[in-house]
């Protein structure tokens, strides 16, 4: 019962996401929700205002900095959060008397 | 390129689909790492190197190899 | 945890310097060609963890020990937020790049882009760290050391 529900659900969101990808504009159209002016400005602007050649890693890391710097804290929480679940397993270091 | 690109994300569909179904754990992660590497494949078609170099270290190799980890420690079937 | 396979060890010992050699490669020239700090770092630490692996968590954390990662961890990130500073000191908002004074270099060569590849060696810096602390952190779970 539970797979039959599961197959009938996978085939909903299969239908779904078709419908949603032939919706989608083609390839390289102006029409495109994503297209704006800034997309001109990075291509024609962009190896002047950086000096650099990849114009990806200029946007990552010049333009969208700030955005780099959240996904960068986003790895150092999940570090975090991993040691602080599971390094308590480990007897390898001694608690303070006051807890 | 239609052909490579309909058999791949054909590919893509059946690999997804089988992850859901199968009951070993160590099968799906190694289907789940057939996934990322002809993803990234699909992505070099796009023109994204970028994300395809990161999608084969990150989703093929580093995933892969914490979720062997992860298994190590835990049960491999799926009761 | 060791592995004793003489085949295993042998290939290791050949592959991972050009591996490394690599991850550094992609890294370093993260502003020039594909790539950048998350695929290079994420290279790095995957040799990292294929050493330990191999050759055992003794000789890995010998190599690159726990201490070394975590210093390594948050090394990365306040390297990236001083670069920051910089910026907002010299050129009036955070991040900021050229305006800052950081050095444009000639365009296409590897110093150049001023502080992009600064800030790609400590994404790198800090995705290797990542990388081996997350895989040592789940290996050493309810090991008693």
């Amino acid at each position: 019962m539970r797979a039959k529900l599961t197959d009938i659900v996978f085939v909903i969101v299969f239908v779904v996401l078709v419908i949603g990808v032939m919706n989608m504009p083609t390839d390289a159209t102006t029409a495109a929700p994503a297209y704006n002016d800034i997309i001109n400005h990075y291509l024609e602007q962009g190896a002047d205002e950086t000096n650099a050649v990849n114009i990806v890693a200029a946007i990552l890391t010049d333009y969208r900095g700030f955005d780099t710097l959240g996904e960068t804290i986003v790895l150092f929480t999940s570090v975090v959060a991993v040691s602080s679940v599971l390094r308590s397993a480990r007897h390898d270091w001694k608690f303070d008397d006051d807890e | 390129m239609v052909v490579l690109n309909v058999i791949i994300v054909v590919f893509l569909i059946v690999c997804a689909v089988a992850i859901g179904k199968i009951k070993d754990l160590i099968g799906a992660v190694i289907l789940f790492s057939a996934y990322s590497l002809m993803m990234s494949v699909l992505w070099l078609i796009l023109n994204t190197p970028d994300v395809a170099i990161t999608e084969a270290s990150i989703g093929a190799g580093v995933t892969s190899i914490l979720f062997f980890a992860v298994i190590s420690k835990t049960r491999r079937h799926e009761s | 945890m060791t592995m004793n396979d003489i085949i295993v060890k042998t290939i290791t010992r050949i592959v991972l310097p050009f591996a490394q050699l690599y991850g550094v490669f992609v890294i370093l020239n993260g502003h020039i060609s594909p790539g950048g700090g998350f695929a290079g770092g994420a290279i790095l630490g995957t040799t990292l963890i294929l050493y330990t692996l191999v050759f055992g968590r003794k000789k890995g954390s010998k190599k690159f020990s726990h201490r070394a990662s975590e210093i390594a961890e948050s090394g990365g990130i306040m390297l990236f937020i001083l670069i920051g500073l910089i910026g907002l000191m010299l050129g009036g908002s955070f991040l900021t790049n050229l305006d800052a004074g950081f050095p444009a270099g000639e365009l296409g060569s590897i110093l150049s882009g001023g502080m992009i590849p600064l800030l790609m060696i400590a994404i790198g810096i800090k995705v290797t760290s990542t990388m081996i602390n997350l895989f040592n952190l789940l290996i050493d779970e309810g090991v008693h050391s």
